[in-house]
């Protein structure tokens, strides 16, 4: 249980995803020019980044007893491309309300590198069925923080600074991105036991 | 010679060309594909290999979608790249495992994300689908060049910043103290956002009105 909880902590903050990691910036640069978009995108990646690692694994595990472990990213990948497809129509069907939230950013998430990469992950750190949980988990929820926290500050920027033109826009992302980078590095090292 | 060089500079694969490496530059421009920019710069040779594996990967999957563009139906095209793109960098992926086993191992799960670099999928999608193959040929392979060179940029001044090194020689003097940031996530981003102010700056490309 105490390792869950390492491994949670671990993938929110010190090894948070986009911002050590670097993955899934071409939405996070994309889609945080404002936080309620970037809610919505965040939550669509908290939910098909968890469904998925927990359908990969299962699959991965026949993979590897049929030894065509070499095919796993085309499976994952038609794995992820079906799941978000059919989540999309049953979302749909079920809650406009959920739908108009964030069932929009479903189509873009195929193509979001994080959702591939947590699938990697697992298996090139072997975790068990529950550290998978627990770190897909993580990784959405880390990835949700990073962009509404770049979106707020950019909503922030628009307003009251002025930028030199040859960063404005998506320039500067990278600028707030590389001090929220350093923040989080400061997690390195954080035990609570 | 010069009426040569002219009648060049109209023929279309030139500028298709000119386009991928600068005006229309994958990273600079349209800030696409960041996520293995930034992480495998850390040292000049994997750059090097990423953006080779990156040409690869590109090149030949623009040509198959190019090549089957008119028997794919719209609903289930984005599917078909996935599993045309995935094909080719599970080819990269033996390939850099077996014959050069150190870098794969320092590329990683990075190599395997070839698959969603948006580079590979924007291209099937904004070109490939609608031109014929000789074009997308070019397309292709300048797109993956202007994604490397600038890729190879971020690693040098990261490498030399952060181990005093270009491609393991020495380049800083002895008393160099090691920038050890520029080898972890936020050197990259302070240094790929610079560098993309200087080349926007210099092609004097903004995103907003001048005011």
């Amino acid at each position: 249980m105490i390792n869950l909880i390492e491994v949670f902590i671990e993938s929110v903050l010190s090894r948070n995803i986009a911002l050590i990691f670097i993955l899934g910036m071409c939405p996070l640069i994309a889609i945080s020019t404002n936080v309620k978009n970037a809610r919505g995108m965040g939550l669509a990646v908290i939910f098909v980044v968890f469904l998925t690692a927990i359908i990969n694994y299962p699959i991965y595990l026949l993979l590897e007893a049929t030894g065509t472990e070499r095919l796993s990213i085309l499976v994952f990948i038609i794995t992820i491309a079906t799941t978000v497809q059919f989540l999309e129509i049953f979302i749909e069907k079920v809650s406009p309300r959920m739908y108009n939230n964030f069932g929009l950013f479903l189509p873009l998430i195929t193509v979001n590198c994080v959702v591939l990469a947590v699938s990697q992950f697992f298996v090139n750190r072997s975790y068990n069925f529950a550290e998978t949980a627990t770190f897909s988990l993580g990784a959405g929820i880390g990835w949700a923080l990073a962009i509404i926290l770049i979106a707020a500050i950019r909503e922030k920027m628009e307003h009251h600074s002025s930028v030199p033109r040859g960063l404005a826009g998506r320039g500067i992302v990278f600028i707030v991105m590389g001090i929220l980078s350093l923040a989080f590095i400061g997690f390195t090292g954080l035990s609570f036991f | 010679m010069r009426k040569f060089w002219l009648k060049i500079q109209y023929t279309k694969w030139f500028n298709i060309t000119k386009d991928g490496l600068f005006k229309e530059n994958p990273i600079v421009v349209a800030v696409l594909g960041i996520c293995s920019a930034l992480a495998v710069t850390n040292r000049v040779e994997n750059a090097i290999a990423m953006g080779l594996a990156v040409t690869f990967v590109v090149t030949a999957s623009s040509l198959v979608v190019s090549m089957v563009r008119k028997v794919i139906p719209a609903r289930v095209r984005m599917i078909t790249y996935m599993v045309i793109i995935s094909a080719f960098v599970i080819m990269v992926q033996m390939f850099l495992e077996a014959y050069f086993p150190v870098i794969a191992a320092a590329l990683g799960a990075y190599l395997g994300l070839i698959v969603t670099n948006c580079i590979v999928m924007g291209r099937a999608e904004a070109f490939a689908v609608k031109n014929p193959m000789k074009y997308t040929f070019f397309d292709g392979i300048a797109n993956s060049l202007g994604y490397t060179w600038i890729l190879i940029a971020v690693a040098i001044v990261r490498e030399a910043l952060a181990f005093g090194t270009i491609l393991n020689f020495r380049v800083m003097p002895e008393t160099w103290v090691n920038w050890t940031v520029m080898a972890l996530a936020p050197g990259g981003f302070f240094v790929l956002g610079l560098i993309i102010w200087g080349v926007r700056e210099w092609a004097q490309n903004f995103e907003v009105a001048a005011e």
